[in-house]
């Protein structure tokens, strides 16, 4: 071993390169106040060593990027780890970037002979500010398309070669494929190599200045291996677990609903550590972005990099500390308010929840046995009813009917319904209520409509209210019988379990005691057609035909109310119809082995 | 570090202690990553294909008397890590005639993978990388053949008088013996 070893050093004089590396000797010992670098360091490797691993699992194309970050985080051993630690380390990586640079200016350390080592680090500073902002698109979540979008649209603001710069960054004239193949390549390419580049600059040139030590030297000298080493151990350690910390209380790096150009996303906001440029750009109106997006930031950043040269003086010096301490002020202050301005806004709050249950929806779509098609999992999201229902209904159904007395999003409705509400229509419980003589005139059924005053309205009020006992029974089996018309999946037990009265209920309702056919079709048999056809009542292909056309002669005809055609007057097309349809059916996917309940909207 | 030779800047005894402990918490430090990636990279060991039912890939009237293969692609569904295809290529296959029904081979070479080609006079399957040969009933027909066996045959049935059903299978290449991927 020995005599290898001896080889080895003859060829290649490891041995003293070692020494050099290790036996460094700083003037008044090891402290705790020296790890900073070491730290960053420490977080720029394990970013290399997880970024490499997720480069391995990682498809950079506008149908495969959010799938492949999904099949990573969900289905892949350690991948949700492995994400967690690259995201978080990410945003610690800035934290201590933030620290090293304040004990820098604080301690003066960018005198002379440093200054260039300082513009080295500021140039660090960038590159890692790059990788955030370009790692964050990757996933090609909502999240990081709209953020991203924001960023690439300032860079398009730049005087004369905006435009250009931005069709170069997006990789031509709209996000797509390109837009992450260059993503990816520059931030797993093109800055992990400058990084590298000025990482070696900036330690080789610490090297030969040495630490700046704390005034005045009353300690000996100390080595850097073991003694520095062993506090930059420590201070690794303690990032690492604030890391792994950060994974597990948060369950690790969100992954939001696949990117889509096509619907509203009110809750895109850039990552924490660029919040505070989100919420200074409120401050500009239009014509002065420019201002806030590149000239001031580009001053402050000039003033930072002037910092050598103004502190030669000691008036200088107390000038950068001023300015530094300034800054992290006002980053702070506007970081706060950007964040309490998001907290009291009910928009945003809602727009946020909304996200959550849409990514966990698409998690539960894409775990479906049907998998992910191969064009993508966003095709999955816009097919379910149970994600795309709500938003369809509240867009267009909500300005006169309320859905469990909501919108459908959970928002109150603007103005007092003026239509029935839709939740469970066509259960029992829903015609149960109508047929109800307390209840046919309220709003929740005709209240607000025409028909309050119409003949249904009045039979239910003043024949079905005197109903005797036996009538009563009657009239229970014709609503089952109607209901079971619906086929809703979710009564789909109690109707197949109550065949034989559901049975007798169909005779009732064609019998002349209960009035029903002389005004409703049903299944051949009316007096006069004046209210919608009873046959195949609320089932799929009724609704569906119902909301294309209410005004359709099976339905109300010339008495249909203010309802638009849907689907006739092309308002909605016929793949929306379905979906509003089919979420109010509750008919979607639901996993066979129970998660977290489907989400109440 | 700890068998270094004697040097006049070793430290001494607590500086030993100091560097073991160094290194021992900053290998803690880093073996979080570590895991996670080996675990990622490790992944792929306990991914299956799971075994496929036989698929109708051709009927019997389209396959000539004199026992000539003819090569058909399977249809199926496949799983390729995030996507989900439905009936799709997954592969192909040489179907023929034989005295006692049908025999169905998969076109892999079990020498190194390539596709076999079935020669231009119809007489042998060649393939085209490193010139296995093979007869039309699959054997090796060269005594110099690279390949280590015959060709894949796959089980085969006939159904309803003319449906040829196949249970498509790969199999590790490069081994005498016949494994199926799994």
């Amino acid at each position: 071993m020995r005599s290898l070893l001896d080889w080895l050093d003859d060829r290649t004089g490891y041995r003293g390169l070692l020494r050099g590396a290790l036996y460094e000797s700083i003037p008044g010992g090891a402290r705790w106040r020296y790890v900073w670098g070491s730290t960053l360091s420490f977080a720029i490797v394990v970013q290399f060593v997880t970024g490499l691993v997720l480069w391995a699992a990682y498809s950079p194309n506008a149908t495969g990027a959010w799938e492949s970050v999904y099949y990573m985080q969900h289905q892949m051993w350690g991948g949700w780890l492995l994400r967690g630690i690259h995201h978080y380390m990410a945003q610690v990586t800035i934290v201590l970037l933030a620290l090293h640079l304040m004990q820098v200016v604080i301690d003066g350390a960018y005198k002379a002979p440093r200054e260039v080592n300082f513009w080295f680090g500021l140039g660090l500073l960038f590159l890692i500010l790059g990788l955030s902002l370009t790692g964050y698109l990757l996933p090609w979540d909502q999240k990081g398309y709209w953020a991203t979008k924001v960023a690439t649209s300032i860079a398009a603001i730049t005087p004369v070669i905006g435009p250009a710069l931005q069709q170069l960054l997006i990789g031509g004239a709209e996000y797509g494929h390109h837009t992450l193949t260059r993503f990816f390549a520059l931030h797993a390419g093109f800055l992990p190599g400058a990084l590298i580049v000025l990482v070696v600059l900036h330690v080789y040139l610490f090297r030969r200045h040495g630490v700046t030590a704390r005034e005045p030297v009353d300690r000996p000298d100390g080595m850097f291996w073991p003694d520095q080493v062993l506090r930059d151990s420590v201070a690794s350690l303690a990032v690492m677990a604030t890391v792994l910390g950060l994974v597990l209380w948060t369950g690790g790096a969100h992954l939001g609903a696949p990117a889509d150009p096509t619907e509203p996303y009110a809750a895109a906001r850039p990552e924490w550590y660029f919040m505070f440029l989100f919420q200074w750009l409120k401050f500009f109106p239009a014509g002065f972005e420019i201002l806030g997006a590149i000239v001031l930031p580009g001053l402050a950043a000039g003033v930072v990099a002037l910092m050598p040269l103004l502190g030669r003086w000691k008036l200088g010096h107390r000038f950068n500390v001023g300015v530094a301490f300034a800054m992290i002020a006002g980053i702070g202050l506007l970081t706060w308010q950007a964040y309490a301005q998001d907290r009291s806004d009910p928009e945003f709050v809602q727009a946020k929840a909304l996200a959550e249950i849409e990514s966990d929806r698409m998690v539960t779509l894409a775990r479906s046995p049907d998998g992910i098609p191969g064009g993508g999992a966003l095709a999955l999201l816009r097919d379910d009813p149970l994600a795309q229902g709500p938003r369809l209904f509240a867009d267009n159904c909500a300005s006169c009917h309320t859905w469990d007395g909501h919108d459908g999003l959970g928002n109150d409705p603007r103005e007092p319904p003026s239509a029935s509400d839709l939740h469970r229509f066509g259960s029992r419980e829903w015609i149960a209520g109508l047929l109800d003589p307390e209840r046919i005139a309220t709003a929740e059924y005709f209240g607000g409509t025409d028909f309050s005053r119409g003949r249904m309205v009045r039979y239910v009020q003043r024949g079905i209210a005197q109903f005797d006992h036996e009538e009563q029974q009657q009239l229970s089996r014709v609503v089952s019988a109607l209901s079971a018309e619906a086929r809703l999946p979710y009564q789909a037990a109690v109707d197949s379990a109550e065949h034989a009265e559901i049975r007798e209920g169909l005779e009732l309702i064609q019998s002349e005691a209960m009035r029903c056919t002389e005004c409703h079709e049903f299944r051949g048999v009316v007096e006069e057609e004046r209210g919608p056809s009873l046959t195949g009542f609320a089932s799929r292909a009724w609704t569906h035909a119902f909301v294309s056309n209410p005004a359709h002669p099976s339905f109300y005809g010339d008495r249909n109310d203010r309802m638009p055609a849907f689907g006739e007057d092309g308002i909605l097309t016929e793949h929306q119809i379905g979906l509003i349809v089919d979420w109010l059916r509750e008919d979607w996917y639901r996993p066979e082995t129970p998660e977290p309940s489907p989400p109440a909207h | 570090m700890s068998d270094n030779s004697p040097d006049p800047e070793q430290p001494p005894r607590r500086g030993f202690l100091a560097g073991a402990a160094a290194l021992a918490l900053g290998a803690a430090a880093a073996a979080a990553p570590i895991f996670a990636g080996m675990a990622v990279v490790l992944d792929p060991l306990r991914r299956r294909l799971g075994s496929r039912d036989l698929v109708h890939v051709t009927n019997l009237s389209v396959l000539p008397d004199d026992g000539v293969p003819r090569k058909f692609t399977v249809q199926a569904d496949r799983t390729d890590a995030w996507n989900t295809h439905r009936n799709v290529p997954v592969g192909a296959v040489y179907v023929r005639r034989t005295p006692a029904g049908v025999q169905a081979l998969n076109v892999v070479c079990p020498h190194a993978g390539c596709f076999v080609g079935l020669a231009p006079d119809e007489s042998q399957f060649r393939c085209p990388c490193h010139k296995s040969s093979f007869a039309l009933d699959g054997s090796i027909n060269d005594p110099s053949s690279p390949s280590p066996r015959d060709m894949d045959e796959l089980e085969v049935e006939v159904r309803d008088g003319g449906e040829v059903w196949v249970r498509f299978q790969n199999f590790q290449s490069g081994r005498p013996e016949k494994t199926p991927v799994q």
